[in-house]
């Protein structure tokens, strides 16, 4: 069986001056080679006395420095975009950034004021940097993301007086849980319940639980009793992967799981004041006794081990580094390794050990090693040998693809110059995702190092430069003492026209700190007029939003403006804005049609639009039931078209007024139901009703043009069979629709011997078509033949062309004789 | 492209459908010839929209009820039946009518037009709930998109706490292989006459739609105010969104403002599937065939696209020839019957098995558009209507101005039709480029007196869209001037609505037409049979004018050389090149494949000269619109009388 191979590498000299070392202090180091926040426990300081919170990087360079002047707190810790989270006594969490900077502030309910936090863990989950905290009641309270805050108060749990003896917060079926135990008993906490649950793996532990450690991952888990055993196993408690007796009764200060992605042999790091175990998942123990008092930074492939004087790593070995680095090795890097130290003395042993290597075929695993394990070392000499042995080896292949140690290369470039003491982010091969390394270089403000990494990795714009040059544009508002007028043109000329460049973000960054100007110069840099009405309204720059809104041709975006200015304005204001903005004004006029009926008319008063106005009485004269009402708007449009100087439609309304009290007589009189008819029908109706001179009234007084008097006439007296009447009519005087009309009502009627009187009366244009009108075909010939219409003969002639009878064939005949010569002529 | 390529390609290749008739028996319905391009597969829009719609009833599950907007009812039907409504627990469907709702269910969904008019009645409906202790929930979907002023509604009664709403971008409905609407009719009032932009976006986003996913577009041409904001709307979402390189299945894309040529949809339409819109009014590609057509007791629904084999023959031709092409058709038909006659036992059961299905449809459908046509026949071959388009064709060549007034005078004094009325005025005007004060001062007194003085704002809004306006004395002209001079120096000119432009808008028709040719020469006798340009679509009088356009665009490339010609439409022209870099290699096929988009609706004559011109010059043309419209739907979309 194998023992431990874990390795403790150092990773920087801390530079910091530590008075008292870490002893009685709040430590909280970021994942992911992330900044150390330092603070005295409270409890140790007299009251009098403010702490001081200091904040380092890596290296143990002062980033932050300030007294503490809130309460007491009880836990710090990092969020995952690196912001410092202090939760105090009382509940309130406050949150700061890298420099110290007071960002906001949450609480984590009214309840925890009274009680008091006890006990408060930071945790990270995939929906974001989570808090969980049990009050000096054994209530817990949890909040999954800070940034969305919703806090859940756990349930009770049976029988807890005071504080748990310890408990960790888990991450399940993506739901957070928590796990504590109280003495030798667990419980699970969820959002409904409470349950309790027993460790697998046959017996249970005798002993009180003191201490529970989660992995990095959520899925192992490691309690520890007070009789020195250490169970471990996976979270969901379902299997259990070992129980160790590590012989220690007092309970640790820390402990943290030890493990990698893929990893041989888990192990659980626990530590006391003086001594540092390192216990395997298989058993094995290795003791590691301290000087100092240290502090464990759990990772996602090792523990960082922080103490006043220096920052250790503390990993699994890596497969590969094994492979190479164990005494003795043969592996094939191992060999190539060797190869290459013997090639650079010009030893010929260097052949030896490449034959080796050949001869079993492994080269290009011996490369790939080589570049792997590179990845993997701190060092720069180390990485340095291997990766020169790697290009050593690559000259005897022929077909070995560069990209892996292309990339290599090129990460673990960043990576030194991000490790440099003067940077500090202690990232190692595994934690490094590009994006991870650059935001961190941008929190701490290193735009410079973040754009040349950038550059470097030739990360698209996109994503990459212009995400930082956004980044530093609104680190850059912030900042006092330059005039507007600098600063745009400062951050104009550094952005240009980086793609995806969101100025409205700046500007709105640069509101937020009071800069409104500034805001709105930045604001007209913005290509989208989207993005920028919702800051300038918020801004209230109603009028300069209104322009913008309309020059982006989105009526949403105008309508929302101008919803906002209404009920910003006064009234009169508010019309002479939409007065200069048409779109808007057409867009609010069809709201008001629809909504406010009344708006419309203040609207059009406002405006002079007499003529709108006008026409706005009008229709809305319909709306009115009583005669009076109606009338009364009626006048009102006369009164507008006459301001209008629409004489027509003044004198047209006015003369509708006059019909309308006249039909309004005459249904009072006679119950002839005419109000609201059009005077056509008005006259239509008396006619029919045999109101001839209430008609003739009409006609008069109206100016009605006599061809339409005539045509309503004769219509009326047709439908009413009056022929007599009719006659009459039409020797009254001459007609002035001329007499085709006769003898088409009379055909309506079917009665052909009335018709026949006026055939002879139409002009001799239209009298084909009265002949025909009438169903004689002969007569029509005779006027067709008469007047040698080339047109008319034809029409005839398609008219008689369907019977067959001798009488129409000799017809025929003529017409066509009567169309040759016509056509010769 | 040359046209003598076109005529090759079809020479060589031929007749290919051995069913139909042969080709000298159908003057001018060919089969599709070889070299006008496949259509790109549209249906994959209904899917879309369906799967959309499916997401967001199931969004609220369990049983509800579903209220939808009337005018949303046949679009829906094209793409969701009933029976995949009820799949997705919808219980009971309501038509929205604006009263109090009987429904018993506890949650209720809305699927409805972005209308004031319609969130209104749903506050109410949700307040009455409230008042009456009811407790439900509510969906309301908006389609094709939702709009501010609608939630501010749904704020301003005190229930946008209680409803969820949603958008269902339901924005294309393919009527035909060739049609797509968006099935907008208010877009038209909203944008030409209220100078609302709000579907601008929404005319972008369909751009964008097709652009995503047939394109991508090799050019875009437009003519227009709307053309072009929807045209930049969409540039815009494409530079937002991400581009990928690929062949598209559609070539130049053509943007028309309906407000470029209203003397086109004002004319009388004479083509077969124009006419059935006149008279019967074609819905959602469906129409309703009356008793006197069915020729039994029953109305019935008929859906007249290209899957009707006999429609679709006959829909492009000009009503005088329909009749003939009907009678031997059904001659075709009865030898096809007479066929079985001579047929032993096991042809006969071939026969029964294979073509008689086809047949018996066959005959169903033509003894229904002969009863159409019948109908129709009546109607129209009567002297008035006859007198009518000779008044007509008169006012489009500018002949014996005097007579057609007295005409449309007569039209009015003897109260026709009101509709028909005012169409004649609006083309009288849109012709003679305005009435003469006189003329139009009696014109309107008698409009009024016959049809009600509540029209008075009916003849506001026709002034204000430039389509039936008085011809201005030199006095109001300068004055006119200054006023739009003052409003082009103000610095927001460029997004003037077209409520103030419209003061400098002016018919230029008679120009127009000399210098487009538009009006062939009467002396000269068509045959509408043999159709030898677009003109025939209105029985050779007049070439429409926005179909004109196109074919000059698309010859030209571009609108060099018709500069003077724009500037009598009031410019507003813009030509650009698509986001293909691939121009040079993208296939011939998709670049003959031409996309036309009416903004403000087009008509069925517009779509059948379209096609009439694709198949001269080997185009295919794809027509976009927003609604499919004729004069009555235009004019009674600017109608502002009490009714």
């Amino acid at each position: 069986m194998l023992s431990i191979t874990g390795r403790k590498v150092e990773l920087y000299e801390m530079s910091w001056v530590l008075r008292d070392g870490l002893r009685d202090s709040l430590v909280a180091a970021a994942p992911y080679g992330g900044p150390i926040a330092v603070m005295k426990e409270s409890q140790c300081l007299s009251p009098s006395v403010r702490p001081q919170l200091d904040i380092y990087t890596a290296s143990g360079v002062t980033m932050a420095t300030f007294p503490w002047k809130s309460g007491p707190v009880v836990q710090l810790g990092w969020s995952v975009s690196e912001e410092l989270l202090c939760v105090q006594q009382d509940g309130t969490v406050l949150i700061y950034d890298l420099t110290g900077a007071f960002l906001r502030h949450f609480s984590m309910g009214q309840e925890v004021v009274q009680s008091h936090v006890s006990e408060a863990k930071i945790f990270h989950s995939p929906y974001g940097t989570g808090v969980a905290i049990v009050t000096g009641s054994s209530r817990f309270t949890l909040a999954t993301n800070i940034d969305d805050l919703k806090l859940r108060r756990l349930p009770e749990v049976p029988g807890l007086q005071g504080a748990p003896s310890c408990w960790a917060v888990l991450n399940q079926d993506r739901q957070t849980k928590v796990l504590l135990a109280n003495g030798p008993e667990l419980y699970l906490l969820d959002n409904t319940c409470c349950t309790s649950v027993v460790l697998p793996g046959g017996s249970p532990l005798d002993g009180v639980f003191v201490h529970i450690a989660v992995s990095f991952s959520y899925k192992y888990l490691a309690l520890f009793t007070d009789t020195g055993h250490l169970w471990t196993g996976l979270a969901n408690l379902q299997d259990k992967l070992s129980e160790v007796d590590t012989k220690i009764r007092s309970p640790p200060k820390q402990m943290v799981w030890c493990r990698r992605p893929q990893t041989q042999q888990p192990s659980v790091v626990v530590l006391w004041e003086r001594l540092l175990l390192v216990v395997a998942v298989g058993g094995d123990t290795v003791q590691y006794p301290l000087d100092e008092a240290c502090v464990c930074v759990g990772e996602l492939d090792g523990v960082r081990l922080l103490s006043p004087s220096r920052h250790e790593l503390l990993q699994e070995v890596p497969l590969v580094c094994e492979d190479i680095f164990k005494i003795a090795s043969m592996g094939p890097g191992a060999l190539l390794l060797e190869a290459h130290k013997e090639y650079q003395k010009s030893s010929q042993k260097a052949d030896e050990y490449l034959r080796e290597i050949k001869e079993q075929g492994m080269l290009g695993d011996a490369v790939r090693q080589c570049v792997e394990a590179a990845g993997h070392e701190q060092h720069t000499h180390t990485q340095k040998a291997l990766l020169r042995a790697a290009s050593f080896g690559k000259c005897f292949l022929t077909n070995l693809s560069p990209e892996a140690f292309v990339s290599v290369c090129r990460d673990l470039r960043v990576l030194n110059a991000v490790r440099d003491p003067s940077i500090g982010i202690p990232l190692t091969h595994t934690q490094y995702p590009v994006c991870v390394c650059v935001c961190r270089l941008v929190y701490r403000r290193l735009y410079p190092l973040a754009i040349e990494v950038c550059r470097y990795l030739k990360t698209p714009e996109y994503q990459g430069v212009s995400r930082i040059l956004r980044h530093w544009a609104c680190s850059k508002v912030q900042q006092k003492g330059e005039s507007d007028e600098v600063m745009v043109r400062c951050i104009s000329g550094r952005l240009a026209d980086s793609p995806g460049i969101s100025y409205s973000h700046i500007a709105s960054k640069a509101y937020d700190s009071g800069r409104t100007e500034l805001a709105i110069k930045l604001l007209d840099y913005e290509a989208r007029s989207g993005e920028q009405v919702p800051l300038l309204l918020k801004m209230r720059r109603s009028q300069l939003a209104l322009s913008k809104a309309i020059e982006s041709g989105d009526t949403d975006l105008v309508y929302t403006v101008v919803s906002y200015v209404k009920n910003e304005m006064n009234r009169g204001d508010f019309f002479m804005t939409l007065r200069n903005q048409p779109v808007a004004l057409s867009l609010y006029r069809q709201f008001c049609k629809l909504q406010e009926q009344e708006t419309l008319k203040d609207l059009y008063n406002q405006d002079d639009d007499h003529q709108e106005l006008a026409n706005y009485y009008v229709s809305a004269s319909y709306r009115e039931k009583r005669l009076e009402a109606r009338l009364s708007v009626l006048q009102s449009a006369v009164d507008e078209y006459n301001k209008a100087k629409n004489e027509f439609s003044s004198k047209a309304t006015e003369e509708e007024m006059r019909l309308l009290r006249f039909q309004r007589k005459l249904d009072d009189e006679k119950g002839a139901g005419l109000l609201g008819l059009s005077l056509q029908a008005t006259m239509e109706a008396l006619l029919a009703s045999g109101l001839q001179k209430q008609a003739d009234h009409l006609y008069r007084d109206f100016r009605v043009s006599d061809k339409r008097y005539w045509w309503l006439k004769l219509k009326s007296l047709a439908e009413k069979e009056e022929w007599e009447e009719l006659e009459k009519f039409s020797k009254s005087k001459k007609s002035p629709v001329g007499y085709l009309p006769f003898v088409e009502v009379c055909m309506k009627k079917s009665n052909k011997y009335e018709a026949k009187k006026y055939v002879t009366k139409v002009t001799p244009e239209q009298r084909v078509r009265a002949h025909l009108t009438i169903e004689d075909v002969e007569g029509a010939a005779d006027a067709a033949i008469e007047r040698r219409s080339e047109a008319e003969i034809g029409t005839v002639i398609s008219h008689c062309s369907s019977s067959s009878s001798s009488s129409q064939r000799l017809l025929l005949d003529k017409l066509q004789r009567a169309l040759t010569t016509a056509n010769r002529k | 492209m040359s046209p003598h390529a076109t005529r090759r390609v079809f020479t060589s290749k031929g007749q290919t459908d051995g069913c139909s008739p042969p080709l000298s028996l159908i003057p001018m319905a060919q089969s599709i010839r070889r070299d006008s391009p496949e259509l790109p597969d549209f249906s994959l829009l209904k899917r879309l929209a369906r799967d959309q719609l499916i997401y967001l009833l199931e969004q609220l599950p369990g049983r509800k009820d579903l209220f939808i907007d009337a005018d949303l009812m046949s679009p829906l039907d094209r793409i969701a039946n009933v029976s995949t409504l009820k799949q997705h627990e919808v219980d009971k469907l309501y038509k929205v009518e604006y009263k109090p709702i009987v429904s018993t269910s506890d949650q209720l969904c809305f699927l409805i037009r972005p209308r004031l008019q319609s969130v209104k009645w749903i506050c109410d409906v949700v307040n009455a709930d409230k008042a009456a202790g009811k407790f439900r929930r509510y969906k309301l979907i908006f389609t094709p998109q939702k709009f501010y002023a609608c939630e501010n509604v749904l704020e301003e009664q005190g229930i946008f706490g209680d409803v969820t709403t949603d958008e269902w971008g339901f924005h294309l409905l393919p009527l035909d292989d060739d049609i797509i609407s968006l099935e907008l009719p208010e877009f038209f009032r909203d944008y030409f006459l209220d100078g609302n932009q709000r579907w601008v976006r929404t005319a972008g986003c369909v751009l964008h739609l097709l652009h995503s996913l047939y394109g991508p577009f090799s050019k875009v041409y437009g003519i227009g105010r709307c053309s072009k904001m929807a045209y930049e709307s969409w540039r815009e979402q494409v530079e937002e969104g991400e581009q990928k390189g690929r062949d598209g299945e559609i070539g130049s894309v053509f943007l028309f403002d309906r407000d470029v040529d209203y003397v086109t949809p004002m004319c009388s339409q004479v083509v077969y599937e124009g006419l059935v819109d006149d008279i019967f009014r074609i819905k959602c590609g469906c129409v309703e065939f009356g008793p006197e057509v069915t020729s039994s007791d029953k109305s019935l629904k008929v859906m007249l696209n290209s899957q009707d084999k006999v429609f679709n023959q006959i829909r492009n031709e000009h009503f005088s020839n329909v009749f003939g092409f009907l009678s031997q058709k059904a001659k075709n038909l009865q030898t096809a019957y007479d066929k079985r006659c001579g047929m032993d036992i096991k042809q006969i059961k071939t026969f029964v098995s294979e073509e008689l299905k086809g047949l018996k449809q066959e005959h169903r459908l033509l003894s229904l558009h002969i009863g159409a046509s019948e109908s129709m026949m009546k109607k129209k071959t009567k002297q008035e209507f006859q007198e009518l388009l000779k008044t007509e064709h008169s006012l489009l060549e500018g002949f014996d101005i005097r007579e057609c007034i007295t005409f449309i005078e007569e039209h009015i004094n003897r109260q026709c039709s009101m509709i028909e009325s005012l169409r004649l005025l609006c083309l009288l005007s849109l012709t003679e480029n305005g009435l003469l004060s006189k003329d139009y001062k009696s014109m309107k007194a008698q409009y009024l007196q016959s049809y009600g003085v509540d029209h008075l704002p009916t003849f506001a809004n026709l002034k204000q869209l430039g389509i039936l306006v008085e011809q201005p004395t030199g006095e109001t002209l300068t004055a006119m001037e200054n006023k739009v001079g003052k409003l082009v120096n103000d610095r927001a000119a460029g997004k003037l609505t077209d409520a103030f432009s419209s003061l400098a808008k002016k018919s230029h028709f008679r120009a127009l037409s000399r210098r487009l040719n538009l009006v062939p020469k009467s002396d000269e006798e068509y045959d509408l049979r043999v159709p030898k340009d677009m003109a025939y679509i209105f029985s050779g009088a007049y070439v429409p004018l926005s179909c004109k356009l196109i074919e000059q665009v698309l010859e030209r490339d571009g609108w060099t050389g018709l500069e003077e010609v724009t500037r009598l439409l009031n410019g507003q022209e813009f030509a650009a090149s698509g986001c293909s870099e691939a121009d040079g290699k993208a296939r011939s096929d998709t670049q003959r494949t031409i996309l036309v988009m009416f903004l403000g609706g087009c008509t069925f004559s517009e779509i059948s000269a379209l096609r009439f011109l694709g198949k001269e010059k080997g185009y295919k043309f794809i027509i976009v619109t927003t609604a499919i419209t004729n004069s009555a739907r235009l004019i009674e979309a600017l109608l502002d009388n009490r009714a």
